[in-house]
Formats: structure tokens, sequence, C-alpha cells
């Protein structure tokens, strides 16, 4: 189940799409998401479809792939469907059967809604599969740059970022010893009521919690020695590098908002 | 290393009359950790530090990179008294390497990692990457740039660990107990690696250990008992006074051990065999001398 699960996991790559800069996509991606909100009619929602499944071709992604891994959405989906079918009463009717009745307004609100989700949730899960945590962390970091005169700590929320995320395998590994150990000592994670469950999961997370202050304790001091002293006079060793094909996904974008302000009624 | 006493070699790192105390709410347990320290370390020196468990070696350690002040006595590194205003620069000059391989990579890759001390001090960016690459080729890692840590075995975080202390070019080597968490081969790969370090480049090194193989390469130990200093010397100073060092719960070379029991069971052997290879010498010559 978590193999499959593929929202918000990164897959490598050499497509187009893979080699943008973290920056532009993520602009990309936080303006899409607004120009999402200017769909009102049939025509608009194709465009903003069309141009998703084109952006999945050019991200080089198997659409198989990409639907298997977000069935548990997908499944949202069709609920939102399904509640617009029963609920939006409005326009004629267009089915009838004993007491169901869909009407036409339902229909399109439904698709709509539907498609509007599914778009953003696809969008989304195509930065993250063709971009690296970690430059997500390096873009948004440069992106929130400007914020740093108010006072918002921008580089040490990406350090904590990184390091939370370098820590995760490290964390899910010493998860897995805890466990294999406490069921040597005949613990029971499976079987059993919900309570007992429970229960069973508080002799995991003591040992786990103790083990995290202690790993949080020594890296602090292997970064201070390591001279570490926060952002203030510290260089980048990595480099972020804006390339002509980052200006033509912003052009593009800019031609899917003309589109849609031009079909829009 | 053949100078007479006339030229010294230059100072590196001198400790006079520290001690230290951790704080805590019990007065009866506050026993002092470190207690009346004295020793001084010059350039291109291999020292190893030896003590049981709880003798103060960390503490020591943690001293003389700024981590803890000393309540008593003074601790000069590179000829400057270690205080609050030249800490950073001192320890800009100076690595150190701990136990944990997993708990001091604080990059997301081993590139990442060996650039984020140069990070720390501002080294601008055309300068890093040769230097990351420099630092990964001297530990033999150059072909892991990309690796995430959960990928590397625990020998080669520590090597990477030690590229990370090497690429701001440091005078002075820490390690403190870094290879005591790797296995046999792990352990061979890191000392392997320092040793060469050593002969090239003539870095001081300052080991804190338990393996005995790596006291042997040291060109002097410090054995510690209880928060003090119990002796210095050569390796064969040190390991001649075997039955002291096995009061105080300190092992001996595996060669030495033996070479002590066939002693006891009367096979005329000379003196002290550190090594296998002059045991082994000695054994199968022995019978020719007779
Ligand atoms: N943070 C601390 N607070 C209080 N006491 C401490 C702390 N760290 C160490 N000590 C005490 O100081 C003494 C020396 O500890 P230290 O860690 O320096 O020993 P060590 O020689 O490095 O031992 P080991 O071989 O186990 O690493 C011990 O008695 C220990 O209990
Ligand atoms: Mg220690």
């Amino acid at each position: 189940m978590m193999e499959k699960m593929i929202f918000g996991r990164y897959i490598p790559g050499h497509s187009f799409v893979h080699r943008l800069d973290p920056r532009s996509k993520l602009i990309f991606v936080f303006l899409f998401i607004v120009a999402v909100f200017f769909a009102n009619n049939t025509a608009t929602y194709a465009v903003l479809l069309a141009f998703t499944l084109l952006t999945i071709l050019t991200a080089r992604i198997r659409l198989y792939f990409l639907f298997n891994g977000l069935k548990p959405i997908l499944f949202l989906v069709a609920f939102t469907l399904l509640m617009h079918f029963i609920f939006t009463k409005e326009g004629p009717i267009l089915f009838e059967w004993k007491f169901i009745r869909i009407y036409e307004e339902g229909l399109r609100q439904g698709i709509y809604i539907s498609i509007r989700f599914l778009v953003l949730v696809l969008m989304t899960t195509i930065l993250t599969l063709t971009t690296s945590p970690i430059s997500i962390t390096d873009g948004m970091e440069t992106l929130l740059n400007p914020l740093k005169k108010l006072k918002l700590p921008v580089h040490e929320l990406a350090l904590m970022m990184s390091i939370s995320l370098r820590f995760i395998p490290t964390l899910m590994d010493e998860t897995d010893k805890i466990m294999k150990a406490q069921l040597a000592r005949g613990s029971d994670l499976t079987t059993g009521s919900l309570k007992e469950r429970i229960k069973a999961v508080v002799p995991l997370l003591v040992p786990l919690f103790v083990s995290a202050f202690k790993r949080a304790e020594d890296l602090a001091i292997a970064m201070e020695v390591r001279g570490y002293r926060g952002g203030e006079g510290r260089t980048r060793y990595r480099q972020l590098d804006w390339q002509w094909r980052d200006t033509i996904a912003l052009v593009i974008f800019g031609l899917l908002l003309i589109a849609l302000l031009w079909l829009r009624s | 290393m053949i100078q007479s006493g006339v030229v010294e070699l230059k100072e590196i790192l001198s400790l006079e009359h520290v001690s230290f105390t951790y704080a805590s709410e019990d007065v009866q347990e506050s026993r002092k950790a470190l207690e009346d320290i004295s020793f001084t370390i010059r350039e291109g020196e291999w020292i190893a530090i030896v003590g049981h468990n709880g003798s103060g070696k960390s503490t020591l350690a943690k001293l003389i990179i700024g981590l803890l002040f000393p309540n008593e006595g003074t601790i000069r590194v590179f000829l400057e008294e270690l205080g609050e205003e030249n800490l950073w620069n001192i320890r800009s000059r100076m690595g150190i390497v701990f136990q944990n391989p997993d708990n001091q990579f604080v990059g997301s890759t081993v590139q990442d990692d060996v650039a984020f001390a140069l990070e720390n001090n501002g080294v601008p960016f055309e300068k890093m990457v040769p230097r990351v690459h420099a630092a990964l080729a001297q530990v033999k890692m150059e072909s892991f740039l990309d690796h995430e840590p959960h990928h590397l075995s625990g020998g080669q975080k520590q090597r990477v660990a030690i590229a990370g202390a090497l690429a701001l070019e440091p005078e002075l080597l820490i390690l403190d107990e870094a290879t005591s968490m790797l296995d046999p081969q792990g352990r061979d790969e890191v000392i392997r690696v320092v040793e060469e370090l050593k002969r090239q480049t003539g870095l001081t090194v300052l080991s804190i250990t338990h393996d005995l193989e790596e006291v042997l390469l040291a060109d002097r130990v410090i054995v510690m008992n209880q928060g003090k200093v119990l002796a210095i010397g050569s390796p064969a100073q040190i390991f001649e006074r075997g039955d002291e060092l096995e009061a105080i719960g300190l092992d001996l070379p595996f060669s030495m051990k033996l070479s002590d029991s066939l002693q006891k069971e009367g096979i005329e052997l000379n003196g002290n065999h550190m090594s296998e290879e002059e045991l082994v010498n000695e054994l199968w010559t022995s019978y020719f001398n007779k």
C-alpha cells in the first residue's frame, strides 16, 4: 500500500520537466493553482485537462503508473462527483429512476469540480514526482528569501526541512528495529482490539523519541563544531540555475492563462 | 622527525592543569570529569588517547573543540588561548569526527555534507567545488558524490565525515571513537585513510580509541583513568606496563597476551611483542638461535 502511493514521492528522471529549475516549477504550480479558478465553462475545463495531460506526457510519467498510484485520491474525486449528482437540483431533469433524479446542473457542476480537483492533484503530484525534496526545499528557500526582511526565518525553516527529510529513512530503520525488538519480547502489534493495539504502540514510540532526541543532540553538536552559526555569512553549495527552459515554462503558462481568460464566459 | 632537541616542532595543542566538572544539581554526585590534565601535542604527531568508559576522553575532546570550557587551567590551541572570542576561528582550523556515523551526517547527499563546514565558513561557491572533490578523493569516496546517507555503509559515512573535516584543510584532526561503531572492515577502511592522510599531509591527529591496532599506529599514547592522565608515552613504553593497564580495565594486543602466556609456560622469548608479525618472527627464528 505504502509502495504504491505516489503522492509526494520523487522518481528521478531526465525529462524536460525533471530538468526544470525548482523555482520555475514552484512558480508554475502556484500560478496554475490560481489559474484553475478562472475556468468556468466546458471549453476552459477542457483546456485545463488537456494541458495537464500534456504536462504528464512531457514529464514522461506513465499514465497507468500515475493513476494507479493516485487511486485513493481518484476515489475521492468519484465521491465528489456522486455528491453533486445527488444534491445539486437545478436545471432540467436528465435521468429519473424511482427516487433518483439527476439534474443537468448537477452533472455539469459535478464534472467541473471533479476536473478542478483532479487537475490540482495531478499538477502537484507531477511537481513532487519530478523534483527531489531537497530541490523543492532549495527552491522554496530562494523564492521566500525576500521574506527574510519581514523577520521570517527562511533559512532556518529550509534547513529544518532538509534535515527532517534526511532523517526520515534513518528513523524508519530505527522504528523497524525497535518494532522487531519489541516483537521479540512478545509484544503483539497486529492483533487485538483497537485499544490494545494503541497500547502496544507506546513501547514503540518511547524508545523512538528517546533516540530521536539523542540524535538531535549529537547532530546539533556536530553542526556547531563544523562552524554552523545560523544563516548569517553563510554561502551556498547548492546553486540553482535558471535556464532557457525555465523561461519557456513560464511563457507556456502565460499562453495557458490567455487561453483561459479568452475562453471563459 | 629526526630533529635535534634544539629545533622544537610547532606546538599545536597544549593543556595546562585543566580540570572540569559537569554542572549537576546533586552536589554529591558532581565528581570531576577531568582533573589536572596537562600535555602538549606538536605538529605532525599522531596521539592516541585510551581509557575505560567514563574516564573523560570525550569530555577532553569537547574542551579542546570549545564545546565546554575548563573550570580550572588553560587550553592553548595553535598557540592561542581558547576562549569565546577566538572560538569560531579556532574551530575552523580543526576537524572532529564523532562516534555515531548517522548522527553527524547533516547534508542530504555526500557532497552536501562535505560542503557543510565550507558553507558555514562562507567559502565562495567557486572554491567549494574543487575542495569538496579533493576532500572526497582523499578519503576515496569521490565516486559517491550524489549518494544519500542511508545508502552508505558505516565506514563510508565515517570517511565522508572525515572528508567533511578535511575540506576546511584543518591543522588538527580529532577522532572521538570514530571507528567504534564499525565492523572490522569499516574500521580498517577508516584507519587506512587516516594513516595515508597523515603520511601525505603531515596532519596532526588526536585519536580517542578502544582499538589497539589504532593505538599501535600512534606516536604517543595518553592513558586516561578516572579523569586523570595515568601515563603518556610511546606505544612500546605504554604496553610495557601491561599489568597496570589491565588493572584499570584496558585490553592488551593479542600478540602481547600470547607472548606473555608463552613466557609463563616457560618458553623463552625476548621482551614484548606488540604486533603479531614481531611475535611470529621471533617464534619461527627462536629454534635457530638455540
Ligand atoms: N553531559 C554530561 N552531564 C553530566 N555528566 C556527564 C556528561 N557527559 C559525561 N558525563 C560524565 O563525565 C564522565 C566522563 O565522561 P566521558 O563521556 O568524557 O567519558 P569517555 O571516556 O568518553 O567514555 P566512553 O569511553 O564511554 O566514551 C563520566 O563519569 C560521565 O558520566
Ligand atoms: Mg566517549
